[in-house]
């Protein structure tokens, strides 16, 4: 798992990488009551908006960690929105990009940086 | 003589207290539960009596609607008694200070309540020919003449209705201004972060990028970021003053000056207008357009969320794009131009059906009348006053976003007192419930941390002014002393206790709906 | 003065807490030049007396509605409100209330609020309402946007028989934001004329029916049209009177519905304040603008309301928002909500056939005078006439005899080409005394 500075993880299988938000920002976020997902079929560019987190109070914007295209947005949470707060990391999962370019993903943090990261906050 | 001799205690016989006490009913003496309507079984009834219909609707054949509309009608002892019992669970402004910053919760007038409903006003179709309606015109023409008046600005649109249609309103002129002067590369609009949502709302509404002003260590506009950010593809900056955070932007006259020598315009939030009205006319400041909430500074009625009213004075440059309908003085008394009249060529389009909020109109300008010049001036004069001695009286304990210098009509502070005590804003909000005061502002503007805004407006004694600071104090003392419980679990004494917003928001019921006719939907079950 | 509790010892004791030597020091920000030294040249203050005084004279230079026979409509329409409501709305926990963002202390609101919403969805026969917007033009406007945010298409076709200030209105914000829109001509039985105009690119269809020349339509052909086509539906009503014996929006297959809900409780008011009335399907809630009040529970479990989903709002998303809206319709909301409990789907509906009735009454009586043509073929309680020479100047003539006879089309539109044609509505409030004395004048003047 590879994680951004926005607090985005990415799990890569093949060349289709799962994206979803950390364990620090779903706490940061509070209760999660909405997520909007991207359509499948968006091409992505890094750093781009892909999906918003909605709380009661905040929206907040979730940013394409890598370039590629959408092939699956995770229908769950439109009806289990607080499972990006219940299991952020694996279920809580927005959305699967088939990506472009390995280089992307080998150039994110990985558990030891972020965590590392996390306790300059 | 004879004595009467029927008597009965008239002091408490028993000193045991009351607390855990419940009633039977769950209500609470003078608050009582109260259903909605839906759930009575009222379904075929109605409480208005109506003649017979003169004639039948097979005319209409199946242009009449299959399904009976299933709605509730109550009679009339039914119907005041289920809205009174409502209303008493509402705070409210006659109920005591509300200090809302940048809502300018005033005390609102009841003659302009009785005004608002002459006939002659209240019971006027906007369509009527303009013959019969010189009195309503005339009357338009006289509220912009004071608005226009106090703001030392030469024209105003009084369509708009309400503050952010208002900002919607200055924005399309200050477009149209561009395209009619063929300068198509503005693209940008600037606000300050601490600019109230409605600003970058209102400009990417209209097609605006938006690009966000730098704020310096005092709490206004930093210039050196404006003027390296105003490049010629700004079409406007929008700025409110005094600022969100209650402050006087001391450089205004280099910040318009700036926006015009560039080529763009200058909005101007007119939310916090109340804090200068009589004292500052923004058309000195170079502004130019700026919308003023009736609802604010003018006293007409918050209403439980509307309706306001918002004209907007505009300069000479954007005067001739103003949307139509507006009011003019002929020879044959008032009249109003309205869409096609060569007068209303240049005009970017109209806001809204028929004239604005006439309502609004009457009752404002019978606030400028009995307030009049002075009373005006000495009004903003008492708002800052009040604001000030409520920061003077308790920036001992809470820390005050800004401390150097007097603030204008509100006082901000931040959360930075609280730290370590486990209590934050929200919660210390809530615990003022308790107190008998509706919370102050809270996190905005967004610029400062945990964010307490308080505007007392003109409207308030000084007993009432120091029965709030004691209190504030009062809570300020326990949260500092670990008494965290009183306000992590407030209100207590609020018709209802903190409500789950998440579950609203997860699982939205926005309307009563029965899971089989005649049936009561479940209530919705905590998670 | 009245308004200010202050005192000159009051100030002084304020001043010196503050530390301030004067309130003039508490201004010092304010630059040099820009200070006034004194009152600008206005008035000064007045006392009950003189304020009464002066607006009263402004208010008897107006012909109310009331005081003779009056047939005006066009979007704004006469009906009876119950004394209940006036009384009601000037409760000081209603009327000086703020927006009920402190939920615990806001239930009358809060309750009121969705109490509205299910009867406003009801009404309009869809899935889900919002608490208000300003009115039914801005609400039209905002329904377009709503559109072209879910379909992401850039037009909108708008039926010839749309009230002309609502497409002003609309055509004023959709361009701002870029899209293109298609107005029909303008003709008495308009609104299948929008088939016309459907193509892949058509983000929504507007139409409305009763249409502003009185005409009732069964749109749910067009519906059809517009779903093949992936558009949405966008239905007006502007009598909401209708809605108590038509078949509703959302039976007719709308996607959002809008109305004015004027009639129901708010009054003539000269134009506003009115109350927009907004609903939609619920798979679209997500992109309505304005406040939406929903249902949940207290700390401990009890049935409660609050302001909810507003992170589409401008407060939370600010450039992104659904809408830039900040204030709702409030105290009218009430106004309406109470109308209708006291009516209830019953009295509606009975208000409605009292309604027809009296249209029915008029459209005979207009039709038997000669050289006025009754244009409207299917009506609820308003219709269009066509008469002899300009209606402006026919109004006009009448108005200066006591009689408020309609709104001239040419008032509304002036380049629609349809200077003589008429719009006259009867309501409950209409007596058969009215209908003889308007029919009297009329005969006068067309008959050469």
């Amino acid at each position: 798992m590879r994680f951004t500075k926005d607090h985005e993880w990415v799990a890569l299988d093949g060349d289709v990488a799962t994206v979803g938000i950390t364990a620090y920002a779903a706490e940061q976020l509070g209760d999660v009551v909405y997520v909007e997902t991207p359509e499948p079929g968006r091409a992505l560019k890094a750093g781009e908006g892909m999906a918003v987190v909605e709380s009661v109070k905040a929206a907040s914007d979730v940013y394409a960690p890598l370039s590629g295209e959408v092939v699956e947005a995770n229908g769950d949470l439109s009806g289990a929105p607080e499972t990006v707060n219940a299991d952020p990391e694996a279920g809580g999962w927005f959305a699967r990009v088939r990506i472009a370019d390995r280089a992307e993903y080998d150039a994110l943090m990985d558990r030891a940086a972020y965590d590392a990261f996390l306790e300059t906050l | 003589m004879s004595l009467n001799s029927v008597g009965r205690p008239t002091r408490p016989v028993s000193d045991t207290p009351g607390a855990g006490f419940a009633s039977l009913s769950g209500g609470r003496g003078l608050l009582q539960d109260e259903a909605l309507i839906f759930e009575r079984s009222a379904w075929t009834s109605t409480g208005v009596d109506l003649p017979e219909p003169e004639a039948g609707v097979e005319d209409l054949g199946g242009l009449v609607r299959a399904e009976p509309l299933r709605l509730p009608g109550l009679s009339e002892p039914e119907t005041v008694r289920h809205y009174v019992r409502l209303s008493q669970k509402n705070h409210a402004i006659d109920l005591a200070l509300y200090p809302l910053g940048s809502c300018t919760m005033k005390h609102n007038p009841r003659l302009n309540e009785k005004l608002a409903r002459l006939p002659g006003f209240a019971d006027l179709h906007p369509l009527a020919p303009v013959s019969a309606v010189q009195g309503a015109l005339g009357l338009m023409d006289r509220l912009a003449h004071w608005l226009k008046t106090l703001t030392g600005m030469p024209a105003v649109a009084l369509s708009p209705k309400a503050g952010a249609h208002g900002e919607l309103c200055g924005l399309l002129a200050i477009r149209a201004a561009h395209a009619a002067h063929g300068q198509t590369r503005r693209r940008l609009v600037l606000t300050p972060t601490s600019a109230h949502g409605t600003n970058p709302a209102t400009a990417a509404f209209v097609g605006y990028e938006v690009m966000e002003i730098g704020q310096t260590a005092d709490g206004r506009v930093d210039l050196e970021d404006l003027a390296a950010k105003l490049t010629d593809e700004v079409a406007a900056i929008m700025v409110t003053n005094p600022n969100t955070c209650g402050l006087f932007e001391r450089d205004i006259l280099e910040i318009s000056r700036l926006t015009h020598a560039a080529g763009a315009y200058f909005y101007c939030d007119g939310a916090n207008f109340n804090a200068i009205v009589g004292r500052v006319r923004p058309g000195d400041l170079g502004v130019d357009a700026m919308h003023i909430n009736l609802h604010k500074t003018f006293s007409t009625p918050h209403g439980g969320g509307g309706p306001g009213s918002g004209p907007v004075v505009l300069s000479e440059a954007l005067a001739p794009f103003a949307p139509t309908p507006w009011v003019v003085h002929g020879e044959d008394g008032f009249r109003l131009v309205e869409e096609t009249e060569a007068e209303a060529a240049q005009a970017f389009g109209r806001m809204t059906a028929f004239h604005g909020q006439m309502g609004m109109f009457v009752r404002a300008y019978a606030y400028m009348l009995s307030h009049g010049a002075d009373g005006l001036r000495q009004a903003a004069e008492d708002a800052v006053l009040n604001a000030n001695y409520i920061k003077a009286r308790l920036s001992g304990v809470m820390s005050a976003a800004f401390p150097d210098g007097p603030c204008m009509h509100e006082a901000l502070f931040d959360d930075r007192w609280l730290e370590g005590t486990g209590v934050t804003t929200l919660d210390f909000a809530k615990a003022m419930i308790d107190e008998g005061f509706h919370p102050m502002t809270m996190y905005f503007p967004l610029v400062v941390h945990g964010a307490m805004l308080i505007e007392p407006t003109e409207s308030e004694s000084l007993a009432e002014l120091d029965r709030f600071c004691d209190a504030l104090l009062g809570l300020a003392d326990a949260a500092l002393s670990g008494d965290v419980d009183r306000f992590t679990s407030a209100p207590h004494l609020a018709p209802l206790r903190r409500l789950d917003e998440t579950l609203a928001a997860r699982k939205p019921r926005l309307t009563w709906r029965p899971a089989e006719p005649g049936v009561a939907p479940a209530p919705l079950a905590a998670e | 003065m009245r308004y200010l509790p202050l005192d000159a010892a009051d100030r002084r004791h304020m001043l010196g807490v503050i530390g301030a030597a004067s309130a003039d020091d508490l201004f010092a920000d304010v630059p040099v030049p820009a200070r006034l030294s004194a009152p600008v040249d206005l008035p000064h203050h007045a006392g009950e007396i003189e304020v009464e005084r002066e607006l009263s004279a402004l208010a008897a230079l107006n012909r109310p509605a009331g005081a003779g026979p009056f047939f005006c409509g066009a979007g704004a329409y006469r009906h009876q409100v119950p004394a209940t409501v006036d009384h009601i709305i000037q409760r000081s926990e209603f009327l000086t209330s703020y927006t009920p963002y402190q939920p615990e202390i806001a239930q009358g609101t809060l309750q009121v609020l969705f109490e509205f919403q299910t009867q406003v969805a009801a009404l309009l026969g869809m899935e889900v309402a919002n608490a208000s917007l300003y009115d039914g033009s801005t609400a039209c406007a905002e329904a377009v946007m709503m559109a072209r945010r879910v379909t992401r298409r850039r037009k909108a076709v708008l039926s010839g028989g749309l009230h002309p200030h609502y497409a002003a209105v609309t055509a004023t914000i959709a361009t701002a934001e870029g899209m293109e829109i298609a107005r029909r001509p303008a003709t008495v039985d308009a609104e299948a004329d929008v088939l016309a105009a459907i193509d892949s690119e058509t983000a929504c269809v507007v139409v409305q029916t009763p249409n502003v020349f009185g005409t009732v339509t069964d749109v749910t052909a067009i519906a059809e049209a517009a779903h093949a086509a992936g558009a949405l539906l966008v239905v007006v009503t502007t009598e909401v009177v209708a809605l108590g014996l038509l078949k509703s929006p959302g039976e007719m297959g709308a996607d959002i519905a809008v109305a004015e809900g004027q009639s129901l409780g708010v009054g003539l008011n000269f134009g506003g304040p009115y109350v927009g009335l907004f609903a939609c399907r619920e798979k679209f809630v997500r992109q309505m603008p304005g406040r939406l009040c929903g249902e949940t529970v207290d700390a401990e479990g009890r049935r409660g309301f609050v302001l909810t989903l507003s992170t589409r709002e401008q407060h939370i998303r600010r450039e992104k928002a659904t809408s830039n809206i900040c204030t709702n319709s409030g105290l009218c909301a009430l106004a309406f909500s109470i109308h209708m409990t006291l009516l209830g789907g019953t009295g509606l509906r009975r208000l409605a056939e009292v309604n027809h009735g009296r249209a029915r009454t008029l459209a005979k009586a207009l039709g038997a005078v000669p050289g006025v043509e009754v244009l409207t073929p299917r009506f609820f309680n308003e219709v269009a006439i066509r008469v002899p020479g300009s209606a402006a100047v026919l109004v006009e003539a009448l108005a200066g005899e006591g009689i408020l006879a309609g709104v001239p089309v040419s008032r509304l539109d002036p380049s629609a080409g349809l200077d003589d044609v008429l719009l006259l509505a009867a309501t409950e409030t209409t007596t058969a005394a009215d209908i003889d004395s308007l029919v009297t004048a009329l005969s006068r003047r067309t008959c050469g």
